[in-house]
Formats: C-alpha cells, structure tokens, sequence
C-alpha cells in the first residue's frame, strides 16, 4: 500500500503543485521518488511530530495541501492536540499519513500497533477517514483526498498486500464499495478486506463483501439506507471494538432500532495489546481473522 | 493597502494605542468575570507597537495575502489583541462588549473567527509550529510577508516549541520573529521556582537563532527591536522582552495573583484612573 500510496502522490503532485509532502525521519526506500521529483514540496522535519503537524498545518493555511507521513501512532496520538486544534479546528488540508496501520508491525511491539488510532480520528468533527483496503484503493482515496482537500486521515498497511479490485475504484464518504452482493454482508474497512475474504470463505460462507474506505463523523446519515438493504451486516476492522468502526456503524444506526440487530462487529480483542507476533498471528488472536480449525 | 504604520494613519502614538487597549482589556475582563488579565497587560505594550508601527496590516483587508502574519501563541492573553483589533479598525469596539459572552466570537481564548486573527491558541506551544510552517511557506514560494509569533515564558516548557526552535534553525528562517513575553511568573509562582529557563538567551544563540533582549515595555526600544532590518539574514529571529506580568496597574503588577482573579468593579476603577493617569507620551 506504501508504495502504491507514493506512487500515487507523486504523479498527483505532478498536475498538483499545492501537494507537499513533510515526513517524520521515515519512510527510507519509500518517499525518495516525491523527495527527488519535488525537492521543494519536501520536507523531513525530523524526529518531532508535534512540530511536523503544527508546521504542515502553517503550511496548509498558506494553500498547501500537506501530508505528513510516518508509522503507526507516531503521527496521531503524538501530536494528537495538534490535529485536534490545529488542522481540525481551522479545516485546513492536511492529511495525516500513517503506515503499518493495524497489526502490521506485529512483532515490532505495543508501541507500534495502531489499534486505537479510529477512535481517536473519529471524534474530530471536520476529520475525514481514509483506510483503504488494497492498493487499488490507496489510489482511490488520495484521488478523492486530492479533489476534496480537508483534515484527513489515511490509514495504511504496510507493503505487499493484495488487490482486491481490478481497477481503480469510484470512493465517496460513507458510501459502500460493492465487492460481491449478498443478503448478509462482510463491511470492512482498511486492511480488514483481506480478512473478509478469509472469512466468506470459512466462518461466513455465502456472505457477499463490501468495502468502504472512506468515512467520518458526518458520513453516518446514509448508512441506515444502506443497511436496510440487507439482512445481517458484520464490519471488520484491524482495530479494536472501542471506538471503531463496528462501534461508529451502531452510532450511525441508533435512531434506527429495526436495523440495530443487524449489525455484528467483528475487530480485535484488547488481549493483542502488548502481544508480539506477526501481523497474521496477532489477527487471529484478537478474533479478526478467522482460527485455523476454521480454515 | 497603507501596509502599517497604523499609529502614523491615525495621528495616535503607540503609547496612546497601548493606554486604550489596557483599558479596554480591564473592562472585557472585568465584565466576564474572566482571568488572564496580567498576561493581557504585559504583552499590551509589545502587541501595541507591533500594531501601530510593525506589522504590514490593512484593517480593512484583514486577510490580505501579503499582510504580515502575527500569531499570539499565548492565546488567554487575547483581550490585549481583541483591544488592539477594535483600537486599530479590524472590529467594531462594541464587539468588545460580547467578550465571554454566550454565542460571541470573542472567545477567552483567541480565536481565528474574529477577523484580524490568524490562529487560535489556547493550548500553548502551539503557535510557534504553525508560524514556522507560515515562514516556511513564504520562504518556499517567494512572498516578503513576515511570521511573528508571541508567546509566554511558561509555555516554553512545551517540547513542541523547542522542536520548533530546532525547525526554523536548521531551515534557516529569517523572516520569522519570535517574542519571549518574559515577565518571570507562571500560574502558580515564578518561572525560576516552576521550570527554569535560564540562561535563555544562551539557550537560543546555541539553537542557532539571533537573540536580542528588550524592555517590553520601552515604545522606542520595542520599535527598533521589532523592525525586521534590525535582524541579520539567515537566521529566525527571538526577542527576549523583559516584561511586568500586570504592567500599569500598581496593585497587580507582579502578583502571581492576577492570572486568574478578575477585577471588582471598584478595583476597575482604580486601575482604569491609573491607567489614564499615566503619561508615557
């Protein structure tokens, strides 16, 4: 996803000279391309996220769309009051870039395990989240983040992962990519796609999938509708149930008690908290990933 | 755009503008039963000048893009920047009148949504940041306009402000200017009894900024010290202003005490008479 992510963002740049790029002392073998093509929308502030955002946020005022780019929590719980008063409060273009979202870098340890990291982006009122499932969607979101500059948060993998689309696909706020239609739905979001996959294939056989990358706190107005749709709905995220996005789909749906019994949540258990591991271990033992008799 | 002198358009000196402004800002706090005021009267003579003779401003452009770009990082010291903005003609001075008031703009904190205002604060260490991204841009896109931001003493125990430090440093920021409000007392007791911060000056010479020290009360001094060509090129620029927390009124100059108590309307009265009896001029 990384490199589908700068990949993106450099040939965007190229039509775009508002784009900017500011990393956080990271991303070696990932952000050179934007850094050589653009040496004047590059910046590495350093190891300082607080001043990272405060500075992209001065930036933005001044007609930047900035990125700030760095690893797991490093960019949002860190300078979390900066987003918070900075970019949020002033809706200026600023979109917080984390890698290794979830369990990605399982055996890294707690520090860098992003399992709270909706919970927190999801309070800020003018915050759009971006947590795309595969690379295709990567794409789809900075194209969208690009043509909608705001206070955003792109939440990606790692490296490597799969595609599960054949072609870029069309994001909105709040509105479901249809992967495979069903009665009963897998809804994921972020790097859960993979896990639904596994899923309809083992514990939720004849689920059809969908997938919505984009959401936020004034994008729940149409989930009812899209609900009503279907039978059972069960969200899937590599976060965990607290604040996530099985837990914003219920807030989306509480003035709607017929659609309420609908919604399963499937995230991860608090018992992967301080557990190391690969990322695929460290799913299953929070309950994402379906268990191996299951398989 | 008559780009400042505002005090030379209006005929008025800058020691009149901080008079008014002082005053003003006894009556908004006195009013809204608010706090801070010893930290508005501190920074009046400093946001006065940058006011009346610094900053390239055009109140009836306040978003004019190549207007200088001042930041109050210490953001509970705004009613000193609302007296200025209502004093130079960015707001209406009945404006002043809704300070803390239920639905009102002027919230005790400085806030962005009152025109004239660029940033809101009210967590410290958070002005500095932004301003520097502000210089950045500038520096990056060719503009003239100037950065300076104005922050407390106290709140320079926010690491963020030293990674700032470092920023403009190492990126060689020139036309940023940051103001130390040093009048050595934080909410509790002194900076020296709270988190130490000398040597200051030392501290930012060997971060790789100029630093000069100023009376932040001297009109002439503050004038010079704020020009941007008494700065060389090359590096940020940081003035260390040697403030009285509470300056102008005898009873609250230096008193730790009025960071948070408000004045009775028989103490408002006594401070205004003093304040109006003052003849820096």
């Amino acid at each position: 996803m990384r490199d589908a992510f700068i990949d993106e963002l450099t040939t965007l740049a190229e039509t775009n000279p508002h784009i900017a790029l500011i990393v956080g002392d990271l991303g070696y073998n990932v952000v050179e391309c934007f850094a050589d093509r653009f040496p004047d929308r590059f910046i590495n502030a350093g190891v300082a996220e607080q001043n990272m955002t405060g500075l992209a946020a001065g930036m933005a005022s001044e007609g930047y769309h900035v990125f700030t780019y760095s690893i797991a929590n490093f960019p949002t719980f860190r300078c979390a009051e900066q987003i918070r008063n900075t970019v949020d409060y002033h809706r200026l273009p600023v979109t917080v870039v984390s890698v290794g979202a979830g369990l990605a870098y399982g055996a890294a340890g707690y520090s860098h395990h992003a399992v709270q990291d909706y919970a927190l982006m999801r309070t800020m009122p003018g915050m759009t989240i971006a947590a795309p499932g595969d690379p295709f969607e990567v794409r789809a979101c900075l194209r969208w983040l690009v043509a909608n500059p705001r206070p955003s948060y792109l939440r990606l993998g790692k490296a490597g992962e799969p595609s599960f689309h054949d072609d870029v696909p069309q994001v909105a706020p709040g509105e479901w990519i249809m992967l495979r239609d069903g009665d009963d739905i897998l809804l994921s979001t972020g790097a859960a796609l993979g896990a639904a996959f596994q899923r309809s294939e083992t514990t939720h056989r004849g689920f059809g999938i969908a997938t919505m990358p984009l959401w936020s706190m004034t994008s729940k107005h149409n989930q009812p509708e899209a609900l009503a749709g279907h039978r059972k709905v069960v969200t899937l995220e590599d976060h965990l149930t607290d604040g996530g996005f099985g837990s914003w789909m219920l807030e989306a749906a509480i003035g709607r008690p017929d659609l309420l019994p609908r919604i399963e949540s499937i995230a991860l258990d608090p018992i992967v908290c301080g557990m190391v591991g690969s990322q695929a271990t460290l799913n299953r033992a929070g309950g994402l990933t379906p268990p191996p008799a299951a398989s | 755009m008559h780009y400042g002198p505002i005090s030379a358009a209006t005929g008025r000196s800058t020691e009149d503008l901080a008079r008014r402004m002082r005053c003003r800002a006894l009556e908004m706090v006195t009013r809204a039963r608010a706090s801070h005021i010893g930290s508005a009267l501190s920074i009046a003579d400093i946001v006065a000048v940058l006011y009346g003779r610094v900053l390239r401003v055009d109140p009836t452009i306040p978003d004019h893009p190549e207007r200088d770009r001042f930041i109050l990082s210490k953001g509970h010291a705004c009613v000193a920047v609302y007296a200025a903005l209502a004093e130079t003609g960015f707001i209406d001075p009945a404006l002043l009148e809704t300070y803390g008031a239920e639905g009102s703009a002027l919230m005790a904190h400085i806030s962005h949504k009152v025109p004239g205002v660029e940033f809101s604060t009210g967590a410290l260490g958070q002005g500095l940041p932004f301003g520097t991204g502000k210089a950045l841009a500038a520096k990056r896109s060719g503009k003239a306009w100037r950065t300076v931001v104005l922050t407390s003493d106290g709140e320079w125990g926010e690491g963020s402000n030293w990674e700032a430090a470092l920023f403009a440093a190492h990126h060689k920021l020139d036309n940023l200017l940051c103001i130390i409000d040093y009048n050595k007392l934080q909410s509790l007791t002194s900076v020296d009894e709270t988190l130490r911060l000398e040597p200051l000056h030392a501290k930012f010479d060997a971060f790789g900024w100029v630093v000069e020290e100023v009376d932040g009360h001297d009109h002439a001094a503050l004038a010079k010290a704020l020009d941007a060509a008494s700065w060389p090129a090359g590096k940020p620029a940081m003035l260390i202003a040697h403030t009285i927390k509470g300056k102008g009124v005898s009873f609250m100059e230096d008193r730790v005490e009025w960071h948070y108590r408000s004045p009775t309307a028989e103490l408002l009265a006594q401070a205004i008479a003093e304040i109006e009896g003052t003849d820096h001029a």
